[in-house]
């Protein structure tokens, strides 16, 4: 893979020239948090956030988008009004939900929105230094080697850019005059004292392997009655991960006529209805269940489907349900320990 | 890339309705370019999504079968907001289909083998198409049962039909009530177990039990295959969840670590065993 150095006093002037191609998006401060926002000044990016309140997976499959627009039975797929964007700032763990993503929306019935969206994103990755709701090390989801178009790693003076793709190469070239080339020995004992000293920033552990076979034995245990009598089904948990992909679909009908809107919103398996069918069966009416659920979809489906767990450890639903319920409670009462 | 989406509906013209029983209609449906119509392609146990503009889309199992090309027919029940919109159109009125989706029945492993077909009410409308698909490929399997109960006379779908094929030499066909409320019913009467005294001359290693009705029937179904020998990966079932999109992404079905709209709707008794929450 290619690599190059940027200054870190070159990165606004890079990025300021990037809008040729498409609009910038990156970590920008809301209230207390971060979000992904417009940078359309890019005063306001700010690279020392370190966890946004929703995930990147809003530009690849946003919260609500139309899916299709209609009239009568003559169904028009919503493809053309994408454009591109880049979205920058994305931490590695992030990184790996978006390929985890890939792997659920581009294999197997290719999903033609998720495609287009990706195809007009690009993700320029960027390192991050952990705080004690971060556990990617334990994910191996902590450094990336594809998924990004290109990967900033910031060191003292500048960064270690990475090129991932032919799109990212393309990007490098609108101002190669701001790139150097040369990478010099203390350039790369500085990245590998960076590297280890980040590593060591890892305080959160969660041993995830051999969760299937866990979750199996834990299957019957009175612990997911605990986690469902704590749980308030608000659906946050979904919305915050990176990997959670499920959503709904609604038909919605312009004022007198056939014509209408097919959208899509995203959904979470911890809302009451959602295992409901016609006639009114519920086949996951209680809470406990649907906890289980999630969790068993997370850190056991995946595996057996994928090879590894659908959590990158990014810390977001440490960060967000309002009663503790998150991968590492829930890993740690499955495994029995304190 | 509209032409590859999996979400986009085809057109498809209603050509035929008629009530199979009270809240049960019949619906024969074809894509209206004649092309596409002849080149329809599906399993038995496979289902469409049925999508209204303005309404929504819901999942269907064909009742129809494949070796029959150009025609798809469902069997619906009134019973929900889409359902309710579907049995107000009328012939030649256009509605979106999309599919098939699913694993459908594994055809080629019943090849060679004894087949028992059992069926409890709505449970007529997939095994329908397994059961015409076996007829129309007649020499490629062993002995065939097809064994439906239903409550009551009224209720039993595709009564005439099925009554008729009670006098082919090559299908053993046993239709049963719960009750008779008519005083007119000339088949058996009892729960859909009591037929399996008619089950002559299988072999049961070599057998495919297939099974679809209400939740209740199956238990009782599945101890009587169990009893007679059939391997329990042999004995196959097709399950009902909320299929919203077909394709593996929505999650509505899910079932712990499986999609039913791609890795079901069709499991195996082993399956319901093996994974938990299937049943």
């Amino acid at each position: 893979m290619k690599v190059l150095k940027l200054k870190k006093t070159n990165l606004n002037s890079y990025l300021e020239s990037l809008r040729v191609w498409g609009e910038i998006y990156g970590p920008v401060r809301q209230g207390e948090k971060y979000i992904y926002g417009l940078l359309d000044d890019l005063d306001k990016l700010d690279t020392k956030m370190l966890r946004t309140i929703l995930p990147a997976k809003k530009f690849l499959v946003p919260p609500k988008f139309n899916t299709f627009t209609f009239d009568g039975h003559n169904y028009k797929a919503e493809l053309q009004n994408i454009s591109n964007r880049i979205v920058f700032g994305v931490h590695p763990c992030e990184i790996h939900g978006i390929l985890i993503l890939d792997k659920f929306f581009l294999e197997r019935f290719p999903d033609p929105f998720y495609q287009e969206r990706r195809r007009k994103t690009a993700i320029f990755g960027l390192s991050c230094v952990p705080d004690d709701k971060c556990f990617a090390k334990s994910t191996n989801t902590h450094f990336v080697e594809s998924g990004f178009d290109l990967a900033f790693n910031e060191l003292k003076d500048f960064y270690f850019v990475w090129v991932g793709s032919s799109l990212g190469d393309d990007l490098v070239r609108l101002r190669l005059d701001l790139f150097d080339e040369d990478i010099k020995e203390r350039d790369l004992k500085e990245f590998m004292r960076w590297r280890s000293w980040r590593d060591s920033q890892y305080k959160l552990k969660l041993d995830l392997t051999a969760m299937p076979d866990i979750m199996e034995l834990n299957y019957e245990r009175p612990l997911w009655k605990d986690f469902g009598d704590k749980c308030l089904s608000c659906g946050a948990c979904s919305m915050v991960c990176p990997t959670c992909p499920c959503y709904n679909m609604r038909d919605q009908l312009k004022p007198a006529g056939k014509a209408g809107e097919r959208q899509r919103t995203w959904d979470s398996c911890m809302f009451k209805p959602f295992a409901i069918v016609a006639g009114g069966h519920n086949f996951r009416e209680n809470r406990a269940e649907r906890v289980k659920l999630w969790y068993t979809h997370k850190l056991k489906a995946f595996i057996t489907e994928f090879g590894k767990p659908a959590c990158v450890g990014c810390g977001r639903c440490i960060d967000t349900c309002p009663v503790d319920i998150n991968v590492k409670t829930v890993a740690t009462a499955l495994k029995g320990v304190k | 890339m509209a032409e590859n989406n999996v979400y986009l509906p085809e057109p498809m013209r209603i050509v035929r309705r008629y009530n199979l029983i009270d809240d049960v209609r019949f619906f024969q449906v074809r894509p209206i370019e004649m092309e596409k119509a002849l080149s329809l392609n599906y399993l038995p146990g496979q289902f469409m999504m049925v999508s209204l503009s303005g309404v929504g889309e819901a999942p269907f199992s064909i009742s129809s079968t494949p070796s029959r090309p150009g025609l798809l027919e469902f069997g619906i029940r009134k019973v929900g907001v889409i359902t309710e919109e579907l049995f107000k159109l009328k012939e030649n009125e256009i509605i979106g289909v999309r599919g098939p989706f699913g694993n459908g029945f594994p055809i080629e492993k019943f090849e060679k083998r004894d087949m028992i077909i059992i069926v409890g009410g709505l449970g007529a409308v997939p095994l329908r198409s397994l059961l015409l698909y076996t007829l129309d490929n007649r020499d490629r399997f062993g002995k065939v049962y097809f064994l439906y109960g239903a409550r009551r006379p009224n209720e039993m779908l595709f009564l005439r039909e099925f009554l008729e094929l009670k006098n082919r030499e090559d299908l053993n066909c046993y239709l049963s009530v719960d009750k008779d409320d008519t005083g007119s019913w000339t088949e058996h009467t009892g729960v859909v177990t009591t037929l399996f005294k008619h089950l002559k001359g299988i072999d049961p290693k070599n057998t495919y039990a297939t099974v679809c009705g209400p939740p209740v029937m199956y238990k009782f179904v599945i101890d009587e295959l169990i009893k007679l020998g059939i391997p329990k990966h042999q004995i196959l079932m097709t399950l009902e969840r909320r299929m919203h999109c077909g394709v593996g992404k929505c999650g509505h079905c899910v079932i712990g670590s499986i999609y039913t709209c791609m890795d079901g709707p069709v499991f195996s008794y082993w399956d319901v065993l093996h994974m938990k929450d299937l049943i």
